[in-house]
């Protein structure tokens, strides 16, 4: 259960190893957390130990989760639940920047399938357990490359602007039955995912996207810009006109 | 069929949404035999005015009981009452107090059912001298998660009696029960109200002055700063008789045991108009109004339900809601409490008019909050940053010094200080699987609580 000030007991993360994810686990971290799940392709190299050191006495497990078993991605969720209870926050973290896509068909549409697709089928599982459970919530990680998408990125843009639609329409779907998403939209943001590339303009650290993710969830906020500046900046740059688009994009 | 509805606690946090089914009391053990448990159980709820989610159970059943047609029996020999679970304190005392009987406790708001106040084993300001609710309970009819109605007193059952006296609502539904009532001359008390400049002299005259009346509770100002904190204002009072009125309100002799309370005054939805400024404000508006010393005979509803005029009054919490926390540290123990004045205070969240009493004896519930020490209750608004390490600082403070925190008002804490303030949980939850060892009862309270 989440208690009255948003403390959960119980965070899952699909895609555990994702910088974002475990900062965000880390921001969550209060005397009422007891158990964290990560998802992880490779549990392995999850570095449980890593994050349990960073918590004040939550126990941490790593589960194999891969993004794209679209089939088994309720069982996965059930499995969780019956050994740990109710999930009271589910992050939706994983992905992939997927730097060759737009030379490469297939490796674009395997991009598509792990960022965009399975978003949705673990998405709708997901909503399908915390509306049975009648509360909790799914945040789940976006992009403000979805939002206007450009040349240096636009398939994975594209896969994010995806995923936004999705959570976007599944929190209006969600409405009145106690569960709710909360979309994030970080701009560039220093991770492992991002390593050796340039700073943006807005560029943040995941602990800064962890710090608007709790603040969003205290103010059951539907969709949280990370950082928050960058709400207005998209709010002008959506109408920019296309050729100061790509004079952007460089 | 149940409607799926979304529920919070009267501090409107932690929604979920359950199935909500209204039941008649006749209808319940037949309906609760004939349905399989369901995967999420179900929790009894009545008006709602538990502070967190002790009445509400997501994915869940969450059962409303309909009075049956005669609700309130009442024995004027023998001044018992026999009530549905369903029944409202507002309902019963406007039923009572014509006949010259109050009930023997009354919590700070008369919409709570008699069924809500046996699952909190609710207090009032009278618990030094007439402990909780549920001490005065002779007998309680209760549906048990197999569908078998069962009557069950204290010398007959004590281990399950005593389980649902405070067991908020886990041991099964409570649909009736027996209580022995107060007698009263007239619908007013005898008042003594004093202002106290700080919080050493109010623990001096509160510890001394307690034993000569029926009624003791203190407003604490929480939210002023500097040489004055923990002033207060005191009330201690007893019914009034009769001869009191003639001497002190000769009017209200010409209709004494009229009790007729007016419908409260809604509040819109609004948002959160508790900032620090309108908080200390209030304070200092409601200290300067009351007397230095004065005694006065104000109504029953004024005197124990004075915030029962707003309806609605959590809503000026606004969209985020509030907490209310409230503890009790042992006598021994007033450091730990001048000490969390001290916290509250200093940290400035605390919002107007909190409230310190004096405990009387436990009364056997197993989980029943009350036991000898000062308790303390403060509001706080639930959408202010940073108040997670704060109340666990003092969680860590009350149950450090032996005291404990209400169930009935919780919705933040966790299993582990809910187990050190309740040394008798385990034996509590062995009686309660023992007659319920398939899981029918939860709420989220309890799954939060690890209390099953």
């Amino acid at each position: 259960m989440n208690n009255a000030i948003h403390q959960p007991q119980t965070i899952v993360a699909l895609g555990g190893s994702s910088d974002i994810a475990r900062a965000i686990i880390v921001a969550l971290d209060s005397a009422s957390l007891r158990t964290v799940v990560l998802g992880c392709r490779n549990v392995d190299t999850a570095d449980v130990a890593g994050l349990q050191a960073q918590l004040s006495g939550a126990s941490v497990t790593a589960r194999h989760f891969d993004a794209t078993d679209h089939a088994g991605h309720a069982d996965w969720i059930a499995g969780v639940a019956s050994d740990h209870g109710d999930l009271d926050i589910v992050v939706q973290a994983f992905g992939q920047l997927g730097v060759d896509a737009a030379d490469d068909p297939v490796a674009a549409a395997k991009l598509v399938d792990v960022n965009y697709a399975g978003a949705v089928s673990s998405g709708l599982a997901v909503a399908d357990h915390l509306r049975t459970q009648g509360h909790g919530v799914l945040v789940s990680l976006s992009s403000v490359a979805g939002v206007r998408t450009r040349a240096s990125n636009f398939v994975y843009g594209s896969t994010k602007a995806g995923l936004d639609a999705f959570t976007t329409g599944l929190g209006h779907a969600l409405h009145g039955s106690g569960a709710r998403v909360m979309t994030v939209r970080p701009g560039m943001v220093r991770t492992s995912m991002t390593e050796g590339m340039d700073d943006a303009p807005f560029t943040v650290d995941a602990a800064d996207v962890a710090a608007a993710t709790v603040s969003g969830l205290r103010k059951k906020k539907a969709i949280v810009w990370a950082p928050a500046k960058l709400r207005g900046v998209f709010g002008l740059l959506r109408f920019a006109p296309d050729f100061v688009w790509r004079k952007l994009d460089t | 069929m149940g409607v799926r509805q979304i529920l919070t606690g009267w501090g409107r946090t932690s929604a979920t949404s359950g199935t909500v089914e209204l039941l008649r009391s006749e209808e319940l053990a037949e309906v609760i035999a004939g349905t399989p448990c369901g995967p999420r159980g179900a929790i009894a709820r009545g008006l709602g005015r538990a502070y967190g989610d002790s009445a509400q159970n997501g994915g869940g059943t969450v059962i409303r009981l309909q009075p049956s047609v005669n609700p309130v029996w009442i024995d004027t020999d023998a001044g018992t009452a026999t009530v549905d679970a369903g029944v409202s304190f507002d309902e019963l005392l406007r039923r009572i107090v014509p006949h010259g009987f109050f009930v023997p406790v009354t919590p700070g708001t008369r919409f709570v059912t008699v069924g809500g106040a046996i699952a909190s084993d609710v207090h009032g300001k009278g618990h030094h001298t007439d402990l909780t609710f549920g001490h005065h309970v002779a007998a309680l009819d209760i549906v048990l998660a197999d569908g078998s109605e069962r009557t069950i007193r204290p010398s007959t059952d004590p281990e399950l009696f005593w389980a649902t006296i405070g067991g908020m609502g886990l041991t099964g539904v409570v649909t009736r029960a027996t209580f022995s009532l107060l007698r009263i001359e007239t619908n007013r008390c005898l008042v003594k109200t004093q202002r106290l400049p700080d919080l050493d002299r109010l623990i001096d005259v509160m510890s001394d002055g307690d034993a000569d009346h029926r009624y003791s509770v203190a407003w604490v100002d929480l939210a002023t700063k500097g040489p004055r904190v923990g002033r207060a204002i005191l009330e201690q009072g007893d019914h009034a008789t009769l001869d009191d009125l003639a001497e002190h309100a000769p009017k209200a002799l010409r209709d004494p045991l009229r009790f007729a309370p007016g419908s409260p005054m809604p509040v819109p939805p609004v948002p959160n108009v508790m900032n620090r400024l309108a908080v200390r404000s209030f304070n200092e508006l409601w200290f300067r109004k009351a007397p230095t010393h004065h005694v006065g005979t104000p109504t029953l509803t004024s005197f124990f339900h004075p915030l029962d005029g707003v309806g609605g009054w959590n809503r000026l919490y606004g969209a985020h809601g509030f907490l209310q926390y409230q503890f009790v540290v042992p006598f021994e123990a007033v450091d730990t409490l001048r000490e969390i004045v001290d916290r509250v205070v200093a940290n400035g969240n605390a919002s107007v008019i909190s409230v310190l009493k004096r405990f009387g004896a436990e009364s056997g519930g197993f989980l029943s909050f009350p036991k000898p020490g000062w308790t303390l209750t403060f509001d706080l608004a639930a959408g202010v940053p940073g108040l997670g390490p704060f109340l666990a600082e003092l969680d860590r403070l009350v149950v450090d010094a032996g005291g404990r925190h209400y169930l009935a008002k919780d919705a933040h804490t966790t299993p582990e200080i809910i187990r050190a303030g309740y040394p008798r949980l385990d034996v509590w939850k062995a009686i309660r699987r023992n007659v319920d060892p398939d899981g029918r009862w939860a709420s989220d309270q309890a799954r939060r609580l690890d209390l099953l």
